[in-house]
């Protein structure tokens, strides 16, 4: 028992939080708002959104790890570069994946998966955590942050193409009786404003919820 | 009035704090105060308080909103008949045919616009436990006046929750917008249903149902370079009078006069908005009048020249003058300063002609109403500032004067 205290628990509270927190309270989109160019960009449709969320749990995932490994190597200098070589390489790798084996959403998502390399989330928490804590740690804090990145995206692009283009990960969800009897798409919802409008939505119910989010007056 | 008084007292108590119906006190104030003048006093200090509340103020706007109105449902009228005779589907009709039929048209589109937006309010004003908000007495009215008459009933009601909600309700409600709320709920429509909005099947009633009825729009057959069609089929009188297609109470610049009329009397609206807007709007249009040739002699610009040659009848279509006096003159979304006043207005004149012609937007007036707004503060910050500047320049320098004497 007295060693397993000495060693934190793969999931003790603290490391849960890592996890937990970015999903609500600390949610890289709707609470320190980065990252909200590819939210705008790529939610028109459900499918796009979820393989984007995918790539960035992946280059997050791993890029923290690997930060967090090399952290007490790197000049600090010079550790800009560093970082930015290290997700350059793992962007690289997603894009050549998605390339390989699907190659129409590779299409849709045409230059944001390039653009995971500036995703302000990304170098963020390469900055923030992973220069400064283990590796086990860092990867709980990227997967965290990247869930709480791709659950905003989800959420936006589930509204953004049912109401949008009346489906879901391209088939129709609204029947077909509906648009005889005079429903039409909201053709709003395909241009990227009604993305930062819903994304300011989620917020606003976000924080009836959490009123720890509120700021003072 | 003295049984409507009693009945009123006799129910209070279950609506003020504590009563059995607390939750609806909102509902019931409403109409407490929309009947009767409020009994608020002030009890303490030198303030004092006008019997003049919002509502009473919100009365006068609609009130100048009626010429237009009124003018709006003979126009639905007097184009769907005159097309049906045109076209040889009727042998004639009479002046109260065409207003009794503009006005069958006009009621769905009130109700539903008071409907929906009132109930919102309501919801609201119980969800956060305030009063409610006088502000959509104005809005409800002037919704239906800037839409299609053709627009589909559950489009406008999706729009009118959009318009309110995000225009208005989350900035706080009334007199916290930074948007006009009508002009969020036409924004809305126009981007979200664009073939509802746009066109020449939207804007005759019946057009879209019987063959060979249609009207454009003056600006968007200018636009499309039927510039001959236009000069032929109406005259400056029509368009000042309003017989032409457009939203519903947007077309005559007569009826809206008047309420201007109404509106500066009644000292609710700013007369230096709308002077430095008609201003910025003739300026534009005469050095479109006086360059036009010698721009579109460009090729790429040759499919302006009819908007630009338009000249000063811009002023007359396209809603100009309905944005202008009921829209860009909303006191909470315009700019609250004097100087300020000028600048917005102005801009607001200048825009609209510029964005209409260049860029072929026959809508450019809302749309640069909407820009505006959201400069109005800046605007403001900026003339406020400059006040500071020169005031405190003008203490420096007796301060200067007085030292060295």
């Amino acid at each position: 028992m007295s060693e397993v205290k000495e060693k934190e628990a793969l999931f003790s509270k603290n490391n849960r939080k890592l996890l937990t927190n970015p999903l609500d309270s600390d949610n890289p989109i709707t609470v320190q708002v980065l990252g909200i160019c590819s939210a705008l960009a790529i939610t028109v449709k459900l499918e796009p959104a979820i393989v984007m969320s995918l790539s960035v749990l992946f280059v997050l995932g791993a890029g923290n790890v690997i930060i967090s490994l090399m952290r007490n190597i790197i000049p600090s200098r010079i550790r800009i570069i560093v970082q930015l070589v290290v997700v350059a390489a793992l962007v690289i790798l997603v894009d050549q994946v998605l390339k390989a084996y699907l190659f129409d959403v590779s299409k849709q998502l045409s230059v944001f998966v390039g653009l995971i390399i500036t995703n302000c989330i990304v170098m963020g928490r390469f900055e923030a955590f992973a220069l400064g804590n283990t590796p086990w740690k860092s990867f709980l804090d990227g997967v965290g942050n990247s869930a709480g990145y791709g659950m905003i995206l989800i959420i936006v692009s589930f509204f953004r193409e049912l109401f949008g283009s009346g489906a879901l990960f391209g088939q129709q969800i609204i029947p077909e009786s509906f648009y005889e009897a005079g429903y039409v798409n909201n053709g709003m919802m395909l241009l990227p404003p009604m993305a930062l409008i819903v994304v300011g939505i989620v917020i606003w119910v976000q924080r009836v919820r959490n009123t720890s989010l509120v700021e003072a007056n | 009035m003295k049984f409507l008084r009693d009945a009123l007292d006799g129910i209070k108590p279950n609506f003020i704090s504590g009563g059995k119906w607390e939750k609806w006190n909102p509902v019931f104030e409403t109409f407490e105060t929309f009947l009767f003048t409020p009994d608020h006093v002030t009890t303490s200090g030198s303030h004092i308080r006008d019997g003049v509340d919002m509502k009473r103020l919100m009365t006068v706007v609609v009130l100048a909103l009626f010429p237009a109105l009124f003018f709006g449902m003979y126009n639905i009228g007097y184009f769907h008949f005159e097309q049906l005779v045109a076209i040889g589907q009727l042998p004639s009709y009479t002046f109260m045919e065409a207003f009794l039929f503009g006005l069958w048209k006009m009621l769905p589109i009130i109700i539903v616009s008071y409907g929906v937006g009132l109930g919102i309010e309501f919801i609201f004003a119980m969800f956060y436990g305030h009063s409610i908000h006088e502000g959509y007495f104005v809005t409800g009215m002037l919704i239906p006046l800037i839409v299609p008459v053709d627009l589909p009933l559950w489009m406008l009601a999706v729009a009118i929750v959009f318009g309110v909600v995000i225009g208005k309700e989350i900035f706080g409600g009334t007199g916290m917008n930074i948007l006009n709320p009508a002009l969020v709920v036409r924004a809305f429509l126009f981007f979200a249903y664009p073939t509802f909005m746009s066109g020449d099947k939207v804007w005759v009633a019946g057009a879209s149902e019987i063959d060979g009825m249609s009207g454009a729009t003056i600006l968007g057959q200018l636009g499309s370079g039927a510039e001959a069609v236009v000069a032929q089929s109406y005259s400056v009188m029509d368009m000042f009078i309003g017989l032409i297609p457009g939203s519903i109470g947007e077309t005559s610049t007569l009826a809206i006069l008047m309420g201007a009329v109404v509106l500066l009397l009644a000292g609710v609206a700013s007369w230096r908005i709308m002077l430095s807007g008609v201003i910025g709007a003739g300026i534009m249009s005469a050095l479109f009048l006086l360059w036009g040739g010698a721009l579109t002699d460009a090729s790429a610009l040759i499919g302006l020249k009819p908007l630009m040659d338009f000249g000063f009848n811009h002023l007359l279509v396209g809603g100009f003058a309905f944005g202008l006096v009921f829209m860009a003159t909303d006191p909470v979304s315009a700019t609250q300063t004097n100087t300020g006043k000028w600048i917005y207005g102005f801009l607001i004149g200048f825009l609209s002609i510029l964005l209409r012609v260049l860029n072929g937007f026959p809508e450019a007036v809302m749309l640069v109403i909407l820009l505006l707004n959201v400069f109005a503060p800046t605007i403001d910050h900026y003339v406020v500032q400059a006040s500071v500047k020169r005031r405190n320049k003008r203490v420096e320098d007796r301060i200067k004067k007085a030292l060295s004497a």
